[in-house]
């Protein structure tokens, strides 16, 4: 079963001891990968400006990097920063592994004309443009993410090794939000880029269990021609491309993604103040209804944490800690691990109508029941 | 040798060997009560006086010889439009076991007889093969184990409802609702449907036995149920009922009993459930609906328009179209104008080769509110046998196919894939029906089934009973006979349709807790069906398992 830990303050902190929740978790869990996410850096050696993007992933050969230097070069990106990770190969299972790429670059020149949206969108041509690359050069060259101020890592082993062969106990690297997990795909291949958590456009998410209704949402995701739907090795991609989709091409509120994943019955939805906007958003989403079992946790750009459970809630998942920390985790020792020093009658475990959001600022948890109104007008 | 003129011995003389149901009567058993003569509904049976020979052994060689007896015995007729249909009616009736039909293995020399005066072997009911379908052999094998622990299907809560209906894409949806503009309706209907049989083909009795089932079903145990009417129009008096929110009407290119709706509309207390226009049927592609004139009774003729006792064939397409292109503009916008664009309106085609373009101009129409595709094995009031047996295209890979299609253009469920044809056939209904969700179609549509399970129509596949077109339905399904008819209880059939949704309810709680799926209907989830059939499970798509 898959272990989940994330950490959101407004100091950054290194990595690793959220990868030392891991191990409190370690129980009932084969430890067979691990997948993270920083976002909100602060590098020892180099002062990072958070507009640029980074690019994160591994060239598995020389000649892999060097094509990725080519595409990035034609693109019209200029490298201002490239992090060597200390590696120790040894410790690494895999050994393939030529370079783990985490490079700050200059978005190029010619994007200065374009809108925000644009620019988000090349950032992301550019990312599938190096994935497809290394799918067209037997996979040897992956792309986690293309973005301002965000790292991503995934390897296949046990976390705290990754970790330590990554020197990220080091603290040169450290972030105010990171979010792990651990074991690699289980029911399709083994494969870097189906580890969670899953990354588009600044949004990702990470989730334990199966995704039971993974093929008619997938078959769905793909209809819709978005260059960025792509991949699906894992069945729970879907859930961060859902909220991407219900975010950036709705663009609803985040309190609306409960809504679509797992909607209100007709006798609640009598009940709601909006409940006809969303029994008519439930029909035109129906097939992006998840059946779980799932705990979903997810980021979003400005540092917005969150998580959200299935209908029939059967993933545990709990979230604490005190103003400015907070920690969220599929077993409450994570949580212990990451804040031990919290009120922990304070505690929650969200239940089915439940989404708990953590917003930027980091004073207060937010339970938001799927019952409430939406802040949403046109609904009203 | 010198032929034996007494004996008839043309082509056309038959045996009861030569039927395809051969009746056996124990003449020590029978008492003459005549009570199967009575009741066989094709009139086969006949009282008749015979003589036989009563051997005597005789010891002494002067006295050689017969006694003869006469006696009074039933015997069957072998005039072709008498044969025997092997309904069972006989046997129900009879007080001591004495009658019963059997089935004839040997039936070419009837076939022979099949064209009598150049007409075509017609019959009412079901196509002719026997045998596991298709859609029996589909199994679930997506079985949530470990990393989804299976689901309880007797204690979580299940949804197990399906839209008819066009459903927006979601970005259009969030749009047309900040303007304000006009959302396409949605109904939210349980995934079987009762398919469309007329107040015509149906006898009264069985359609208020299913109209009240139905209401039960919505009313009390709060199972959305529909039922389609066919051609042929709906009872006044319930399209002025709040039941008519349980009801498809179907308009087809007979337009019989259209004009008694239209009038009824003002008077209307609620919005039927839906419009079917009816393009084509599973069990004669290409042609036209026929009420034969047995049934064409004072109310049928009444309801429709039309003299009593007449044939009421409705032509093969509907003759004002020139195209779907024009159809889809005029019929599905004129209807959805006519219910102020609050009901959906869909066509029904034959399940055929052509599906495919028909599905992709609905997808192109804003108005067009589902697509129902009846495959091959449909059944039918009255059809000609090469019709039903042979011509059309069998459901599973016309709904896949389609489906596949919409997947392509990310349009899938937009337009609601409705299937029928086959559903139920063997008895599997459930199975079958989730196997063609699975396969993609939004719900499915049944008819003989729930004439089985609610009524205990006699008829079966190797052409058992099957004279629904001729109103001497045995059971008073299919007939406008009064005597015939009030054999049928419409509380029983009541009480029967909703005993059966209740259980198909339950069987698909069966199917949907192992998959792990209880939010959504799992329409599409190809990834949980197997067949033993590499070509099969290539062409449908799914895993081949052995
Ligand atoms: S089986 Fe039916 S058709 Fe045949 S003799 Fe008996 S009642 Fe008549
Ligand atoms: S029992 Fe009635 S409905 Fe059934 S096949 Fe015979 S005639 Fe048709």
């Amino acid at each position: 079963m898959c272990r989940l830990a994330m950490k959101t303050a407004s100091e950054p902190f290194s990595p690793f001891s959220v990868l030392q929740a891991m191990e409190a978790m370690q129980e009932g869990y084969d430890g067979s990968g691990l997948g993270l996410l920083l976002r909100g850096l602060k590098f020892a050696d180099y002062k990072y400006n958070a507009q640029d993007p980074i690019l994160s992933g591994i060239a598995h050969t020389e000649e892999a990097l060097a094509r990725l230097d080519h595409i990035m070069d034609k693109a019209g990106f200029t490298l201002k920063y490239d992090h060597e990770y200390d590696v120790k190969k040894a410790m690494i299972e895999a050994q393939d592994r030529h370079k783990y790429i985490l490079r700050v670059y200059k978005k190029p020149a010619a994007w200065s004309k374009l809108s925000t949206d644009q620019v988000e969108h090349e950032l992301m041509l550019t990312r599938l443009a190096l994935r497809a690359d290394g799918e067209a050069h037997g996979n040897d060259l992956t792309a986690f993410s293309l973005w301002p101020d965000v790292v991503m890592a995934k390897e296949v082993g046990w976390p705290l090794d990754i970790g330590l062969a990554l020197g990220l106990d080091s603290g040169r690297i450290t972030s105010r939000i990171c979010m792990a997990q651990g074991r690699q795909n289980t029911n399709y291949g083994i494969n870097l880029y189906a580890c969670h958590p899953f990354f588009i456009q600044g949004v990702a998410t990470m989730t334990n269990g199966e995704n039971t209704a993974f093929i008619p949402i997938k078959d769905w995701l793909t209809g819709r021609a978005y260059p960025g739907y792509i991949g699906y090795q894992s069945d729970s991609e879907v859930f961060a491309h859902i909220l991407h989709y219900v975010t950036k091409q709705l663009k609803l509120p985040l309190a609306t993604y409960k809504h679509v994943i797992t909607p209100l019955k007709n006798e609640e939805l009598t009940k709601h103040p909006q409940g006809d906007f969303l029994r008519g958003l439930r029909d035109a989403c129906r097939r992006l209804i998840i059946d779980g079992p799932n705990a979903v946790i997810g980021t979003l750009p400005d540092e917005t944490s969150m998580l959200v459970m299935d209908a029939k809630k059967m993933r545990p998942a709990t979230v604490g800690g005190k103003p400015g920390e907070w920690a969220i985790a599929s077993e409450m020792c994570g949580v212990d691990a990451m804040i031990p020093d919290r009120d922990r009658s304070k505690d929650f475990q969200p239940m089915r109508e439940h989404t708990v959001i953590i917003p930027p600022d980091r004073q207060e948890l937010q339970i938001w029941s799927q019952f409430d109104q939406l802040p949403i007008h046109q609904a009203a | 040798m010198v032929s034996v003129r007494s004996i008839a011995n043309t082509p056309s003389s038959l045996t009861p060997n030569d039927l395809p149901w051969i009746i056996e009567h124990r003449e020590d058993r029978c008492t003459l009560c005549g009570k199967c003569a009575a009741v066989c509904p094709v009139g086969t049976l006949k009282l008749a006086y015979m003589r036989k020979r009563m051997p005597q052994l005789v010891l002494s060689s002067s006295e050689r010889g017969s006694s003869y007896k006469t006696f009074v015995g039933i015997r069957q007729s072998t005039e072709v439009n008498k044969r025997c249909i092997g309904c069972g009616t006989c046997a129900m009736v009879c007080p001591n076991e004495a009658i019963h039909p059997v089935q004839n293995a040997e039936r070419d020399r009837f076939r022979f007889l099949n064209s009598q005066q150049g007409e075509p072997a017609k019959r009412g009911g079901r196509r002719n093969d026997p045998g596991a379908s298709l859609l029996d052999r589909i199994i679930f094998d997506r079985i949530s184990m470990l990393t989804d622990p299976a689901l309880d299907a007797g204690r979580h809560e299940f949804s197990c409802n399906t839209l008819l209906g066009r459903v927006l894409p979601p970005e259009e949806y969030v749009r047309r609702k900040l303007a304000g503009e006009w959302i396409p309706p949605v109904r939210e209907i349980f995934p079987f449907v009762i398919g469309s049989m007329s107040f015509g083909a149906l006898s009264p009795n069985m359609w208020l036995g299913l109209l009240q089932g139905v209401a039960y079903c919505n009313e009390v145990l709060g199972i959305p149920v529909v039922m389609a009417t066919g051609e042929g129009g709906c009872p006044p008096w319930v399209l002025r009922s709040p039941f008519l929110k349980y009801i498809i009407l179907q308009i087809a290119s007979g337009y019989f009993g259209w004009d008694e709706i239209i009038r009824a509309i003002p008077e209307m207390q609620c919005d039927p459930a839906a419009i079917e226009i009816k393009y084509g049927q599973g069990a004669k592609p290409g042609d036209g609906g026929l009420l034969m004139w047995f049934k064409v009774s004072k109310l049928i003729a009444r309801l429709r328009g039309v003299p009593e006792g007449v044939d009421l064939p409705s032509p093969p397409v509907h003759q004002t179209l020139y195209s779907i292109e024009e159809s889809v503009m005029k019929m599905i916008q004129t209807m959805s104008m006519a219910w102020n664009f609050r009901v959906p309106v869909y066509p029904k085609i034959s399940g055929s080769t052509s599906a495919k373009s028909v599905l992709n101009n609905l997808v192109r129409n804003p108005y067009a509110g589902a697509l129902m595709i009846d495959g091959i094995d449909g059944g039918t009031g009255a059809a000609y046998n090469i019709s039903m047996d042979a011509t059309g295209h069998p459901i599973a890979a016309n709904v896949r196919e389609c489906y596949l299609d919409l997947c392509a253009q990310g349009k899938q469920n937009e337009i609601p894939i409705f299937a029928a044809g086959g559903v139920g056939k063997n008895g599997n209904v459930t199975q079958n029906g989730m196997a063609l969700i699975m396969l993609g179609a939004s719900g499915v549509h049944m008819g003989k089934f729930i004439m089985q399970s609610a009524a205990g129509c006699l008829g079966t596949e190797s052409n058992r009973c099957n004279v629904c077109n001729i109103g001497l339905c045995p059971k008073g399904i299919t007939s406008q006979n009064p005597k015939l008819y009030r054999r049928l209880d419409p509380d029983q059939v009541a009480q029967r349709v909703v005993e059966t949704f209740m259980s198909i309810r339950t069987e698909m709680k069966k199917v949907m807790a192992p998959l792990g799926r209880s939010q959504s209907l799992p329409i599409g989830m190809s990834d949980a069906l197997g067949i033993n059939d590499k070509d099969v499970a290539e062409r449908l798509n799914i895993r081949y398992v052995c």
